[in-house]
């Protein structure tokens, strides 16, 4: 093995090969497998069917997020989600596997409660059937998402077959401008580089401005990989990673955290690492985002303007851009602020943390709601809503006119019948501004905490800068 | 088990719009649940194939003859990207689809398509544009033809051309192999690879004794 020039993927994929497929896939060893209420029980069924049992039981962690309500008392949960629920609650428990429920400090979306409970670790191969998986790179882990074939492979194996990505580096360069976030910083990337543009890669982000972020918002960096193709997004551990995770309680502690730190200061990308592709955002250019169609390369700054289809040349361009408009129910050319607004959603695997609420708190702090506006408050997880309600958050969210809610993945994927109704226009948090995401024919604008905040208050996609205090 | 795939032809329906992503292929409130497949061929590209009343949209693709035959999908870049849901791929086997040909893929949705013994083929663009225009010409009555152990296509104009792919996948494909029957062979090897690391990487293996 070489000593120098390796990427802080080579060394991890390295250290899980069991065995060589082929001269580029591997069997590799994964070391945290995550269930929820969508899949989890599918799996467990699955296996049971085959006359198998789940390999590494103390390796495998699940809570419910999907498909549960989140109104108070998880009223109105859908029939079936209830069944689901039922569902992973035995297939965990006749497996050994470690649920963490409702109401239970540990229960949240995956990829929320991965790190916070330190399950998530540098040099850690996680795989969970969810395409954001890839939001626990956020602390140097490799991590990405599986369909159910594979997750079924991974219950009865404890690995999974994989082929080597090719590697992509995106160094974020310079001091972040105030009132931009580290969502707006990968929405500003995704569309530089396209939907495709990391297909097939696995992207490592560096720079100035990475090293900057905290960890929460290096999470929502990586969580946004598989918006640019890439299913795996990573950072390099440091400093930071390792005082985040001290102390988590699935972290190690005593003699065993001093070794994994140890073990986790080899894991950055030699200086001389050669990737397959380099990309340089300076980010002292980057303005608050705001898409405007229907995939998330479709984004602009907030100041700009709905694209005009007439101006492109490129037919297929032009038909894409004429069908995400008359989707969006847009006009070209029109500034995209001033756009009302229908709904508001602050949460999802991208932004629901404890610091997205402190910057959505900060911009409604004495603030109203729009009158016609419904906002909704969902926490990531039981921690962050403690977290949050003892800092008064709730308190100050509610008294603005947002409904605070119960943790789960809620109206990002409506998987659990919270949607935005048909032709309504929702200022999302989250990451898919799909055709129909939110719910049937609902618009989605994908937007940071502090500008979904910002549309909430002015009725209509807003500047942020204009509203900070 | 996925069922073999070896040989084909059929009709092929192109699909060019870029960025076709899972949620379009299939809305997720038809996954959720555990006895959703056999269930998800009429809902497969619901929000192109019918219309807010639910009748069908006259103007899709796979709801004009001879499309609704269609096994093959040409299809525009980036198809299959977004979630790492299945049921995409279910939804699209269950409503007959047995290959997609396109430049590119979203990368879980171009695994979970071996997992299900659908073929996924990767060729240039120019190659995937010229292959709808073959069809489109013909209005659908020709013929797309897959040869997987040749690694051809053959096009409605009779001009074959080869594309590449992963032998193992390709063999997987060929003998519909199951992966988890296959790992398990290796299970001394997984076996051997843990008791090293529980060494090597404690924290890993000993995570929930702390907890």
């Amino acid at each position: 093995m070489e000593k120098s020039g390796r990427t802080m993927l080579a060394k991890i994929w390295d250290q899980h090969v069991i065995a060589r497929m082929s001269e580029d896939t591997d069997l590799l060893h994964v070391d945290r497998h995550l269930l929820h209420d969508l899949g989890g029980s599918r799996g467990l069924l699955d296996l049971k069917t085959r006359g198998l049992s789940v390999h590494n039981p103390e390796l495998t962690f699940a809570t419910p997020d999907h498909a549960i309500s989140t109104a108070r008392g998880r009223a109105g949960t859908i029939k079936i989600g209830q069944e689901l629920l039922a569902s992973l609650r035995t297939e965990t428990s006749a497996s050994g596997i470690r649920m963490f429920d409702i109401d239970e400090p540990g229960q949240g979306i995956v990829h929320v409660i991965g790190p916070e409970l330190g399950l998530s670790l540098p040099g850690c191969l996680i795989v969970c059937g969810d395409s954001h998986t890839c939001t626990h790179g956020g602390l140097g882990a490799l991590a990405f998402g599986i369909g159910s074939s594979e997750l079924t492979h991974v219950l009865a194996t404890q690995a999974l077959i994989q082929r080597r990505p090719k590697t992509m580096r995106v160094r974020f360069e310079g001091k972040l401008p105030l009132g931009v976030t580290a969502k707006d910083m990968i929405l500003a990337l995704i569309g530089h580089v396209g939907a495709a543009g990391g297909t097939g890669h696995a992207v490592e982000y560096a720079g100035s401005a990475i090293r900057e972020l905290p960890i929460e918002g290096r999470l929502t960096i990586c969580n946004l990989s598989i918006e640019l193709g890439a299913k795996m997004g990573m950072v390099a551990p440091d400093q930071k990673t390792f005082e985040y995770l001290s102390g988590r309680p699935y972290a190690p502690q005593g003699e065993m955290w001093e070794q994994a730190v140890k073990a986790w200061r080899e894991l950055p990308s030699d200086a001389d690492a050669v990737f397959d592709q380099e990309v340089v955002i300076d980010v002292t250019k980057i303005i608050p985002q705001v898409t405007w169609g229907i995939s998330p390369e479709h984004v602009i700054g907030v100041d700009g303007r709905i694209p005009d289809p007439h101006a492109i040349d490129d037919p297929a361009r032009r038909a894409a851009i004429e069908t995400a408009l008359d989707y969006m129910g847009l006009k070209p050319g029109a500034l995209i602020a001033g756009t009302p607004v229908d709904w508001v959603f602050i949460g999802s695997c991208t932004n629901s943390r404890l610091s997205d609420l402190r910057a959505a708190a900060e911009v409604a702090r004495g603030r109203k709601v729009a009158p016609g506006v419904r906002a909704w408050i969902v926490p990531g997880s039981e921690t962050v809503k403690r977290d949050a309600v003892a800092e008064g958050l709730d308190k100050l969210f509610t008294e603005a006119g947002f409904e605070w809610r119960e943790p789960g993945c809620s109206m990002c994927l409506a998987a659990n019948g919270e949607t935005v109704g048909p032709g309504q226009r929702s200022v999302s948090t989250s990451n898919r501004n799909f055709v129909g995401r939110q719910g049937p024919r609902a618009r989605t604008h994908l937007a940071s905490p502090a500008s979904a905040a910002a549309a909430a208050i002015a009725g209509a996609i807003a500047d942020v800068r204009s509203m900070e205090r | 088990m996925p069922k073999p795939f070896n040989k084909l032809t059929a009709v092929a329906a192109p699909i060019m719009r870029s960025n076709i992503d899972t949620d379009v292929i299939i809305r997720i409130e038809r996954l959720v649940g555990n006895s959703v497949r056999g269930t998800l061929g009429k809902w497969a590209f619901g929000a192109l194939r019918y219309s807010p009343d639910g009748s069908e949209n006259p103007e899709f693709i796979l709801n004009r003859e001879p499309y609704r035959q269609a096994e093959i999908l040409v299809t525009g870049p980036n198809f299959g990207c977004g979630s790492s849901r299945e049921g995409a791929v279910w939804s699209l086997q269950e409503m007959g689809i047995r290959a997609v040909i396109g430049s590119s893929f979203g990368d879980i949705f171009f695994a979970n398509c071996f997992q299900n013994g659908i073929l996924p083929i990767v060729v240039d663009k120019k190659v995937v544009d010229g292959l709808a225009a073959e069809i489109e010409i013909t209005q659908g009555a020709g013929r797309v033809a897959i040869d997987l152990e040749a690694q051809t296509i053959t096009s409605p104009a009779g001009n074959t051309l080869r594309f590449e792919i992963d032998p193992r996948r390709r063999d997987g494909l060929l003998q519909g192999l199951d992966e988890v029957m296959l790992t398990l062979k290796r299970d001394d090897d997984i076996r051997a690879f843990q008791a090293a690391d529980r060494a090597a990487r404690p924290w890993i293996h000993f995570a929930g004794k702390s907890a």
